[in-house]
């Protein structure tokens, strides 16, 4: 009997302990993160920031997390970046498990409730464009051409003036925000995924299967655009930063830094950083997205556009 | 002398004391580490099945997406109007892929297995051993980039078509579960009953008579065993397979059209979907699917395992 104790105890310790964690993981972070903003305010400003999301994004918060980080007046402040998925992202900024989500889509297309209390903080734009494989003879085409193609009834590219060569989709997923863009403003409508169409997540497969596959189309943020594959023109407008600035070539999306009501003060001096010339005009460029500061108009969730 | 030898028995004692005290203590200190390891383990394993099932349930119970329907149904398209959540094309093809990958590489995974122990033991162990354990070292990246590079663009070559779909998927995975299955049926026909193989040669038999004769058909359950734990691995493999199958959420009308397994339409779209929206849901159920199917195939394994045991 003695020598079951340890046993017993041990069990019933690890019981209590693991129970000990479930409730106690909720309440500690956030109570850590307000005495800190409040202590310290005057001061240095310390603390954590974990932004999760988007993988397109990804690579500029974390060029511009490392940056702020080697900032004297900030060195108080660790920036953690995730990628995830935009989904992702922004469940977990609005579930509280992370302060910042980063999205490729407005928080009310993707969340279906706890949109309301996300704030948005755009950061940089996105542009995309349709792409083929650089054998297809095509270079440009119109809207409702690739409409066409995209729903499956243009199935060949003579029909539209190119090669004769059948076409093959090379499409993301349904939950792509990338997707959602090029359906939202190159096609205005969604469209269906068709037999046989390739489906990829990732840009630089995407982009290697266009560039290896004959007769294949499919999208790519132009960042992605090299001279392995056929950049299209979209109605005869080229896809380059200043078509985009000045709003003639409408096929762009913002890039979402979203906060769980207004950002505590480490958190907002992170996104005032990005959104200083600093960042917007080497990091930003460099990455191949395109400044907020540099766009002539603006375009709300609905997809309507001031100047 | 009386005092000395005393003195020595009484040290003696104490050291022995001492001893068995740190017996004592190494005995506590293992069994305390063992029981919190085994602990620990035991509620990983409840906790990941409750919340796999609890998820994957949801998708029925709060969403009210018919049973039938996901299992059933042909047609995916979540963010459709109305949405269908048919899983039936990434059923089948999860089961095309790992099927066909079982059948190209369990009968090359047997020869190796008979070369390294019945053929030529010593050196065939030699060359052969370290190859395989080097394919189950590659990452499935790796594998997945070499099918991207290499085997589509084969395929599109040689067949014409996309060369993405079910056949370079399996193509891929046969090689991934080339060790797993190599090694298991080698364990066991080195692990053959004594006298089988000598009895048979005493009789006059040949070595093909002997493998084929006695040796296969004893051990039968166990090489099925390696089998099936190559399949329960092909079964779940996601990335390498994500790459190389085209993902189009349809049955392909070929084996060198874009079909999808479960696997990767699970990773391709858990990350761009919300927690707890039905899309999200749907995809729990389908890891729900592969968790279930897993259970079916550690089961098999047990039932052959007790039939090899007599």
């Amino acid at each position: 009997m003695l020598k079951k104790w340890p046993f017993i105890l041990m069990t019933l310790t690890m019981v209590f302990a693991l129970a000990a964690c479930g409730s106690g993981n909720n309440a500690a972070p956030q109570g850590d993160a307000a005495k800190g903003t409040e202590d310290k305010a005057a001061a240095e400003l310390t603390g954590n920031i974990l932004a999760v999301g988007s993988t397109a994004l990804q690579p500029l918060v974390e060029q511009a997390g490392q940056k702020f980080m080697a900032v004297d007046k900030y060195k108080g402040i660790a920036v953690q970046v995730q990628g995830g998925g935009s989904g992702t992202g922004l469940t977990q900024v609005s579930g509280g498990q992370a302060d910042i989500g980063n999205s490729d889509v407005f928080a009310k297309e993707k969340l279906e409730s706890g949109a309301d209390e996300l704030v948005d903080h755009q950061v940089a734009v996105v542009a995309m464009s349709a792409v083929a494989n650089p054998k297809v003879g095509v270079t440009d085409l119109k809207k409702d051409q690739l409409v066409q193609i995209f729903t499956g009834k243009i199935t060949n590219w003579k029909q539209v003036g190119g090669a004769d060569q059948k076409i093959v989709i090379v499409n993301r997923p349904s939950s792509s925000g990338t997707r959602a863009t090029f359906e939202k403003y190159a096609l205005g409508q969604k469209t269906e995924d068709l037999p046989g169409s390739i489906q990829e997540d990732s840009s630089g497969t995407v982009k290697k299967l266009i560039a290896e596959t004959p007769g294949a189309i499919g999208y790519l943020a132009l960042s992605y655009i090299d001279n392995t594959v056929t950049a299209l023109k979209f109605d005869g407008v080229e896809a380059n930063v200043e078509n985009v600035e000045q709003g003639k070539y409408p096929v762009w999306a913002y890039e979402h830094m979203y906060t769980k009501g207004e950002p505590k003060e480490h958190v907002k001096a992170f996104l005032d950083y990005i959104l200083s010339d600093e960042i917007q005009k080497s990091d930003v460029v460099d990455l191949g997205y395109i400044p907020v500061s540099g766009m002539q108009v603006k375009r709300d969730a609905d997809g309507n556009i001031t100047k | 002398m009386e005092p000395v030898e005393g003195k020595a028995f009484m040290e003696q004692n104490k050291r022995s004391q001492v001893m068995k005290e740190r017996h004592y203590w190494e005995e506590w200190t293992g069994r305390i580490y063992t029981s919190v390891c085994v602990v620990f383990l035991v509620a990983v394993i409840v906790s990941i099945v409750y919340f796999v099932a609890s998820k994957g349930v949801a998708t029925f119970a709060m969403n009210g997406v018919s049973l039938s329907e996901f299992f059933f149904g042909t047609k995916w398209s979540p963010d459709g109007e109305p949405a269908s959540f048919g899983a039936l094309p990434f059923i089948t093809g999860s089961f095309a892929v790992t099927i066909l990958a079982a059948l190209i590489a369990s009968p090359l995974s047997l020869c190796a297995a008979l070369f390294m122990t019945e053929i030529v033991p010593k050196s065939g162990k030699r060359i052969l051993q370290p190859a395989i354990e080097l394919l189950s070292g590659i990452p499935s990246v790796v594998y997945g980039f070499v099918g991207l590079t290499v085997i589509v663009p084969l395929l599109r070559n040689v067949f014409g078509g996309q060369g993405i779909g079910i056949l370079a998927g399996c193509l891929v995975l046969s090689v991934m579960i080339l060790p797993t299955i190599t090694s298991i049926m080698a364990d066991a026909l080195s692990s053959l009953p004594g006298g089988l193989r000598e009895s048979s040669y005493a009789l006059g038999a040949t070595r093909w008579q002997t493998i084929a004769r006695v040796i296969i058909p004893t051990l039968l359950p166990a090489l099925l065993t390696g089998i099936i734990l190559g399949m329960a691995r092909a079964f779940g493999e996601a990335l390498a397979v994500q790459m190389v199958i085209g993902n189009a959420p349809h049955i392909p009308s070929s084996l060198l059209e874009s079909a999808s397994t479960l696997t990767s339409v699970i990773t391709l779209s858990m990350g761009n979907t919300a927690m707890g929206s039905v899309h999200n849901n749907a995809l729990w159920s389908m890891a729900l699917v592969l968790l279930l199917m897993t259970f079916i195939f550690v089961l098999l394994v047990r039932l052959l395992e007790r039939r090899n045991r007599i």
